[in-house]
């Protein structure tokens, strides 16, 4: 059994048209770097991992995560985890429920209590969990989403554009604290980004795609 | 279970809408060529129309149903789009934009009364005036609530429609890039009124073309305005058809249905007519922009246009205003003011009547605005889990049951209950509110609920979160406030409903909107006051909680205070 994330000849066509195609395996730590202009079809590449291609996309190929494939399962049951540009937190729940809606289920309130206070003071958060999330600052949404997303113990780390809505000083930091966790956790990454220091700070493979015409 | 009965909805939705209009028009058609065993006559025969065609005021009726219809809506129209073009992105558009809501939600009956009490000979506006500056010290006798060529009808009409044509608008203005355009309209030397008329107004009228057919359709058939507002000889066609069908002589029911596809054919042929008048404004407007005249009158055109719709929304205010002032008025002698004493006898008389009227009214405006917005939901999410989109011509499905005249189906409904031993009850009225209730909500919801951005529902899922736990933990949480203005807009909507309760319940299902209808020809200014003011309270508290709650319970979250 392969660890890891695969994508077997993964393919994405719209009207017919073969818009990108990846044939890759990323073992458990390492990164995985799409990069190209937009509308090259990089993050439709992530929608088709993460089980949430819309309607006008057609798909082929596989995808394998620790060796099962996992091309045909619900969304939900995948545990492929995801971060956007934006840090998309629940804005009508708490930091606090923010991290607990990402941990699995199991364990008494106690217990699991104990767990948000301590992925909270991981980044640095402590007493955090009670405040709205939009009164945080920019780094302080990317690090609750970060745990956020490591709480629900998923099995590979999607990034889209990650870092792109951070400003040059904080991009840095965030980066490479994002790098850092998901490496502890031996998680493998497929990160899309036009952003070549990005590309560069991952030290993974690089696939620069280009628009098929 | 779940996952066969969501897909399921779409078509449950349609069904629930356009199933009764269908069986309803199918319903008017039979007797109106003389068959309703009901009665023991059999058809098909013309006895109907012919019995139609000698009833003398039958001209008289249909030229009140055109003129007042297509002028109500040709006004309302061009007060709306004036205003627009004149005012919008202003002070003064943003405080008409305030006033939006609770001004569509008082319903229409309230609202006639309110204005009939302003403009009456023995009225608010004439005791203003009097005896100081007009030397009246006794109401002139004077027709003009319920004037033969329906002007004061025509009023009413367009003082409630000019907010629901005004909400249309600002909806399309979104995607009209209308801004942007009047900038560059401006730089070119245009003023802002004719650039915003050359400019904007195509694309906003393509948005709007629907909206303005329902009130064309609407205006050409109401009835609860034109009994209090309308004249009575002979009334406009709609009322007589209700006069017709609530007859105890079975046999004028096959004329009252004749009477629904005349009317039925007339809307078709106006409708028609209005569309034909567009291509011609089309093609005198495209003239009109190639002659680059760049707006000399602006400034007079918009300060009227504002005038006057400012006008139209103070008639609604003061309307109120003087039904509250009559329902707490003892002994009021003409021209004062204010009446000579003020008296609660009114409220102890009319309280137990209004509060058996008030829970009717809600229970039946609750029951359905939640299957409503249970079907809404349910399509909206079928829509985004299994490209279940209604397409383009959904629209048209959702609009349907608001371009056929009620007068046309409701009758035929109300005969194919009598005939299944359904009548008379507060189902059947629950099945006809939901007709009207249905589209409503669905098209006050739709855009929220397919804005809402997708990535997060992606985000729940990575998370772990199955499709029904995204969506009652973070997607309806989230939609909170448009979900509570989508249940306010569905109980307005049932609350206003008159025909459909009348006929379908057969006179026996008494809601405050049927009450105080029947108080309309007494005259009792006092119990009208009373009842008008439940009414529009009625409407009027749930928009209120849909501006609260969510206020309080999300005072914490300040990235949904304004979402």
């Amino acid at each position: 059994m392969d660890k890891g994330l695969t994508l077997r000849e993964a393919c994405i066509f719209k009207d017919g048209k073969l818009l990108v195609g990846v044939d890759h395996h990323i073992p458990p730590g390492e990164v995985l770097t799409l990069m190209g202009p937009s509308g090259v079809g990089k993050s439709t590449m992530l929608s088709f991992v993460t089980g949430t291609l819309a309607a006008s996309f057609r798909a082929t190929g596989q995808i394998l995560l620790d060796g099962q494939d996992i091309t045909n399962l619900a969304p939900h049951k995948r545990r492929v985890g995801i971060l956007f540009q934006d840090d998309l937190l629940f804005p009508h729940l708490s930091v606090g429920a923010n991290l607990a809606f990402g941990l699995r289920p199991g364990g008494s309130t106690a217990e699991r209590r104990a767990k948000v206070r301590e992925a909270l003071a991981e980044v640095n958060l402590a007493d955090y969990s009670d405040r709205d999330p939009a009164t945080l600052s920019g780094g302080q949404k990317a690090r609750v989403a970060l745990m956020r997303m490591l709480l629900s113990d998923p099995c590979a780390l999607l990034l889209d554009e990650p870092f792109s809505r951070l400003d040059s000083e904080l991009r840095e930091q965030v980066r490479e604290m994002v790098f850092a966790r998901a490496k502890a956790r031996a998680l493998p990454i497929l990160m899309v980004t036009h952003d070549a220091e990005d590309a560069n700070a991952a030290l993974g493979t690089v696939l620069r795609l280009t628009v098929n015409t | 279970m779940r996952r066969r009965f969501l897909p399921a909805l779409p078509l449950l939705m349609v069904i629930a809408m356009l199933g009764p209009v269908a069986a309803g028009l199918y319903g008017t058609l039979l007797p109106a060529f003389g068959h309703l065993p009901a009665a023991g006559e059999y058809g098909p025969n013309l006895d109907a129309f012919r019995a139609l065609f000698d009833w003398p005021g039958l001209r008289a009726a249909i030229r009140l149903s055109v003129t007042t219809g297509v002028l109500a809506t040709f006004l309302s129209l061009l007060i709306v789009m004036l205003v627009t073009a004149g005012w919008s992105g202003t002070r003064a558009f943003r405080l008409l934009e305030r006033l939006l809501s609770p001004l569509l939600s008082v319903p229409h009956a309230a609202a006639a009364f309110g204005l009939a009490f302003l403009i009456t000979p023995s009225g608010w506006i004439a005791r203003l005036f009097s005896p100081w500056l007009t030397g009246w010290d006794r109401p002139l006798d004077l027709l003009i609530v319920q004037d033969p060529w329906g002007l004061a009808m025509t009023l009413g009409m367009i003082t409630k429609e000019v907010p629901f044509l005004l909400l249309m608008t600002l909806a399309a203005l979104g995607q009209a890039d209308a801004t942007r355009s009047v900038i560059v309209s401006q730089a070119l030397g245009y003023g802002r009124l004719t650039g915003w008329m050359k400019v904007v107004f195509p694309r906003v009228y393509a948005q709007i073309r629907l909206p303005v057919y329902v009130v064309l359709a609407y205006a050409m058939t109401v009835v609860d305005v034109a009994i209090i507002l309308g004249p009575n000889t002979p009334s406009s066609l709609s009322v007589q058809i209700v006069k017709w069908m609530s007859s105890p002589d079975l046999s004028l029911r096959l004329q009252g249905a004749a009477g629904a596809l005349i009317q039925l054919a007339l809307v078709g042929g106006t409708l028609m007519a209005w569309r034909l008048g567009e291509v011609a404004v089309a093609y005198l407007g495209r003239r009109w922009i190639m002659a680059g005249h760049r707006g000399k009158a602006d400034r007079i055109v918009g300060g009227i246009a504002l005038s006057v719709g400012t006008l139209s929304a103070l008639s609604i205010m003061f309307g109120i205003a003087v039904l509250t002032i009559w329902s707490f008025a003892g002994f009021w002698s003409f021209p004062n003011t204010l009446p000579d004493e003020f008296t609660m006898r009114n409220w102890m008389r009319h309280g137990p009547g209004t509060w058996d009227a008030f829970r009717e009214t809600a229970i039946i405006a609750v029951t359905v605005t939640m299957v409503a917005l249970v079907l809404t939901i349910g399509c909206l999410e079928a829509e985004c889990r299994y490209g279940l989109a209604l397409g383009n011509g959904g629209v048209w499905l959702l609009y349907l049951p608001l371009l056929v005249p009620q007068i046309a189906f409701l009758p035929g409904l109300q005969t194919l209950f009598l005939q299944v031993g359904a009548d008379n009850g507060r189902g059947p009225v629950m099945v006809a509110h939901l007709i009207f209730v249905l589209p409503y909500v669905y098209l006050s919801l739709a855009d929220p609920f397919r804005a809402w951005d997708a990535r997060i529902g992606t985000i729940g899922a990575a998370l772990g979160a199955s499709p029904d736990g995204v969506l009652w933990r973070i997607r309806i949480p989230m939609l909170l406030r448009p979900i509570l203005t989508a249940v306010a807009v569905g109980i307005a909507v049932s609350v206003g409903q008159y025909l459909a309760t009348l006929l379908i319940g057969g006179g026996r299902v008494t809601t405050l909107t049927t009450e105080a209808l029947a108080l309309a020809s007494g005259g009792d200014r006092r119990a009208i006051g009373v009842y008008g003011l439940m009414q529009t309270a009625a409407a009027l508290l749930p928009f209120a909680i849909a501006l609260l709650v969510p206020t309080l319970v999300w005072r914490n979250r300040k990235g949904l205070r304004h979402g």
